[in-house]
Order: structure tokens, then C-alpha cells, then sequence
């Protein structure tokens, strides 16, 4: 396990007769910004489920940091940080205290806890927020909260499911700008998924386009675009080729899409 | 690069499950608005209820006055009218997204569970202390020994671990707020009704008796008339009613362990 963090062999997962990730297989090298690209109903949730240990997989393998996410589900846990597409911080607490209480379950020393917290809440700019309740943040001091939370154990991979759903433009680059420091100053390896070409273009190393719950073709945006034949391609073009450029819906049922809108109506 | 710090399994565990109860209560604080409206369920039980049956006297509470043999029964209601509800929680923490976050941190499920129960331990004993003072205005006679009130405060702890518990095994199985409310309802009625709470159990038919004895609420009840009442005695065994109270609440925070991983599938 030289360089490679994760890896995926024939990543399966099924819901009854639905094959939501099909077969899939995928090594990520530490410290890339990797990015699953696909429209709604891709399998990329479930996939960064199944990497997260929230699911386990119907066949195939995948680890984390060397730990498989099945046998080692705990290791796996203590190896990465997880910011869900929905909210996971509690708007109830202040954001000091949300960090205080990720701190002691991911078993961050007590002596280093104070400190720990202290620079999380700098590395996201919220040194001044962190007395109020979460409840009164912007969606994107919300999303930036979680990354600090996310990052307190100083994890060697991150999982961000769709960081910037429901975000302004301006919220949506601040976002980013913390995504890359953090690796830039820890080396942290960044696993996201998101639906809009353009961040993936601007801010990963390689990207995977998945589609129907297969990985179309994975690569940096240049082969991407290179892979379509004119030179003058864009992402976008790239995506309706792999994607067969019909969005599918398969998975987003009524429930997924109203909690879909109600974590965009949150962060709004 | 990761920070896996080895402490004692068993420090690690209490530590998280207390980190649970600690984030609890520090949710409490910022809004306790909830605790007082819970207190005044039991207490409109106790006066109004407590008020017509002592009045009736159609209950046969053997030597002691109607209103001392409901004052136990009215702090078991709270414990159980509380805790039962406390499943709704964790589907919105789902809803929100919290719940990804705890399951996603290397903290045993079984930590999680218990502290969640031990938080509503705690909110219940907050509701024991209105009810008492609320029987001592009504004439009710406590009994004030240590030992005593030691008693209730551990059957109290666990009565409002396990309902809590059992609450939150039915929300990781039924995973949507409208179909645990319906069956929350489904299951109060029953759990109260079929109980030693406000009548004793020799009224009831035989059938009903038998459903009796396999309520845990009956075991919380007989316990807590023994132990809050100056005159109070145990009808079951206060051993039975300690061995069936503990050994039920670590078995559904056991099954509730196993079940909540289902919460965010």
C-alpha cells in the first residue's frame, strides 16, 4: 500500500431489484483532490456510504487507509473524516461546542484538545462564531463548521458528499479555498462528490464520472477532455458523453429529493 | 498522521457515552423550555385524576390513601411518557444529518445508545423532583431515608434508560416521524393501562395480569411504591423488581446498538 488510500474492487451494492453501485473499481493516491462526478442517482452517495462504513457493500471490497470497511469498520472510522450531504453538525450547540464534543469521540488527547479545536476554528475562519449557536450561521459557515469538525483527528482522508449543495457562488469558492488548504497543510487526501463540472475542474487532481453505477472513465480534467477527440472540449461536453448526457433518476425517490431540498433550504 | 490514542476500552467507552449525555444536557440548557412542559403531563394526573379517584375511593390501595398509592405510579407514567417519545429524536437527527456524524466517529454504538439513554435518565430525574414536590404539597408521605431515595433515583435512571432505549429501536426501525408517532401512541396506552400504575394488578382479569407481569413498567412501579412511600411496601420483591428493570434496559440498549446503524441506511 504504497501510495494508493483507497482502493474499490468490484464495488457492489444493490437495493432490492436497483443496482446502485455496480461493480466498481478505483484506487485514490494520498493527497489527490479526487472528485465522483455523475447527475442524481449516480450511486455516488451510496458509494462514499459504503467508504464511509455507514453501508456495507452487497459484494466487492473496498479499503480505507489499508482498513477494509467491512472487517475493520472501526479503523476505518478512526482514518477519515465524513462531512454527509445532509447537515452533521447540531444547530442546538454553539460551534465550539460541536467541535469539543467531535473531539472527544474521535479521542483527540485532552491536553491537545483545546488547541486542536482552537486551530480547526482558524483554519475555517470561524474564531469569531464559535461562542454563537449554529443555528444562527450562514449555510456556509455551516458547511465550513463541519470541515473543522471533519478534520479535528487530523484524518488522512476527508469524504465530502456534495460540500456545496444549496450554496451561493461566493460561500460555494470559500468552500473550496479551505478544501485546498487543507491539504495543502496537512495532506489530506480529499474524496468529494458533487454534480457541477466546474468545481471539479478547478479543484481536483483526477476526476471519476459515474453514470448508472459504473465509472464511465476516470482521469485528470485534461485526459478527460482529451478523451472526447477536439481539443476545445469542455467538462461539460465530457459529461454528456459519459453520461450518456440523460440524467437519471433512478434512486432520488420522493424522500431523497425532499431531504435533498430540505439540507438546501437549511444551508440557504 | 491519525491520532488513534490507546486508552482503556472501558475509560474510552465511559468517556464516550458520557460525551453523549454531556452534549445532551448542554442542549438542554439552551432551551429548557422542554423539561418544564413535560412536568406538567404528571402533574395534571395527579391533581386532576388523583383529586376524583381519592374522592371515589374505588380503588383498593390496601393501607395507604388512594393519592400515596398514585404518587409512584404518576412518577412512572413521567418516566415512561417521556422516555417513550425519545426515539424522535434520533429520525431527526437523521433528517438533519447528525446522526451520520456519530456514526461515522470510531465511538462503540453501544456508547452512543447509552449515553442517549443516560440523557434521558437525566431529564427524568429533573421530572422526579417536580413530582415529588408536587406530592409533598398534596399530603402525599415520602419516605426521606438516603437509602430510600437512592433507591428511586436508580429505578428512575434505569426505567427512563430502558423506555428511552426501546423508543429508539422502534425510530431505527420504522425510520419516519409520522409512522413512530402512531406507533408511540399504539404503545403508551398499553404499557400504562397494563400496569400496577394507578390500580393494583389483583383488579385486573387473569389475562390481563399475565400482560401485567410481562410489563416492565409494573416492575418500575412496584419498586418505586416501596421505595417512595413512608409506608410503602413491594408486592413482587424489590431483587425481582432491580433484576428484571436492570437486565431489560441492558438488553434493548444491547439491540439498540444493533439497530441503529439502520437509522442512515
Amino acid at each position: 500500500m504504497p501510495d494508493s488510500i483507497l482502493n474499490l474492487r468490484s464495488l457492489t451494492r444493490r437495493f432490492g431489484p436497483v443496482t446502485a453501485v455496480d461493480g466498481i473499481s478505483l484506487s485514490v493516491k494520498r493527497g489527490e483532490i479526487f472528485a465522483l462526478l455523475g447527475s442524481n442517482g449516480a450511486g455516488k452517495t451510496t458509494t462514499i456510504k459504503i467508504l464511509t462504513t455507514m453501508l456495507p457493500p452487497s459484494s466487492g471490497e473496498a479499503s480505507v487507509a489499508g482498513y477494509d470497511v467491512v472487517s475493520q469498520a472501526t479503523q476505518v472510522r478512526r482514518s477519515m473524516g465524513y462531512v454527509p450531504q445532509a447537515i452533521s453538525v447540531d444547530g442546538s450547540l454553539t460551534g465550539y461546542e460541536n467541535l469539543v464534543v467531535s473531539a472527544k469521540l474521535y479521542d483527540v488527547p485532552r491536553r491537545e484538545r483545546a488547541e486542536r479545536v482552537a486551530a480547526a476554528l482558524k483554519l475555517v475562519d470561524l474564531e469569531d462564531a464559535a461562542g454563537r449557536l449554529v443555528r444562527t450561521y450562514s449555510g456556509g459557515m455551516i458547511r465550513r463548521l463541519e470541515i473543522a469538525q471533519s478534520t479535528l483527528h487530523r484524518p488522512p482522508v476527508v469524504f465530502l458528499d456534495e460540500p456545496t449543495i444549496g450554496l451561493d457562488p461566493i460561500a460555494r469558492a470559500s468552500i473550496w479555498q479551505h478544501v485546498t488548504r487543507l491539504r495543502d497543510e496537512f495532506g489530506t487526501t480529499v474524496f468529494f462528490t458533487t454534480h457541477y463540472m466546474e468545481e471539479a475542474e478547478e479543484f481536483c487532481d483526477r476526476i471519476a464520472i459515474m453514470h448508472r453505477g459504473r465509472i464511465s472513465i476516470v482521469g485528470t480534467p485534461e485526459e478527460l477532455k482529451a478523451s472526447v477527440g477536439s481539443g476545445d472540449s469542455t467538462l461539460d461536453d465530457v459529461f454528456v458523453h459519459h453520461a450518456g448526457g440523460v440524467i437519471e433518476t433512478f434512486t432520488s425517490g420522493y424522500r431523497e429529493t425532499s431531504a435533498r431540498r430540505a439540507t438546501a433550504r437549511r444551508l440557504a | 498522521m491519525s491520532t488513534a490514542t490507546h486508552v482503556h476500552p472501558l475509560i474510552g467507552f465511559a468517556g464516550k457515552t458520557l460525551t453523549i449525555t454531556e452534549l445532551e444536557l448542554r442542549k438542554l440548557r439552551h432551551d429548557f423550555t422542554d423539561v418544564i412542559t413535560r412536568a406538567i403531563q404528571p402533574a395534571l394526573w395527579l391533581l386532576l385524576f388523583g383529586s376524583v379517584f381519592a374522592q371515589l375511593r374505588l380503588v383498593p390501595a390496601g393501607d395507604i390513601p388512594y393519592r400515596d398509592f398514585m404518587a409512584p405510579g404518576i412518577l412512572a407514567q413521567g418516566v415512561l411518557f417521556t422516555a417513550i417519545f425519545y426515539g424522535i429524536g434520533i429520525i431527526w437527527e437523521r433528517d438533519l444529518g447528525v446522526a451520520q456524524k456519530y456514526l461515522a466517529s470510531p465511538a462503540p454504538r453501544t456508547a452512543l445508545v447509552l449515553g442517549k439513554a443516560l440523557s434521558a435518565s437525566l431529564r427524568a430525574l429533573i421530572q422526579t423532583v417536580f413530582i415529588y414536590t408536587l406530592s409533598v404539597i398534596l399530603g402525599v408521605h415520602v419516605d426521606w431515608h438516603p437509602t430510600a431515595l437512592l433507591g428511586v433515583i436508580t429505578v428512575v435512571i434505569f426505567g427512563a434508560a430502558l423506555f428511552s432505549s426501546f423508543s429508539f429501536i422502534i425510530a431505527c426501525l420504522v425510520k419516519t416521524r409520522e409512522r413512530f408517532m402512531g406507533i408511540g401512541q399504539i404503545l403508551t396506552m398499553p404499557l400504562f393501562f397494563a400496569s400496577n400504575a394507578i390500580y393494583p394488578i389483583s383488579l385486573m382479569p387473569p389475562w390481563l395480569q399475565v400482560l401485567a407481569h410481562l410489563n416492565p413498567l409494573t416492575y418500575i412501579v412496584d419498586a418505586l411504591r416501596a421505595l417512595m412511600l413512608a409506608h410503602g411496601t413491594s408486592h413482587l420483591g424489590l431483587p425481582l423488581d432491580f433484576a428484571v428493570i436492570i437486565l431489560t434496559t441492558l438488553l434493548v440498549v444491547w439491540i439498540g446498538s444493533r439497530v441503529y446503524p439502520r437509522i442512515v441506511r
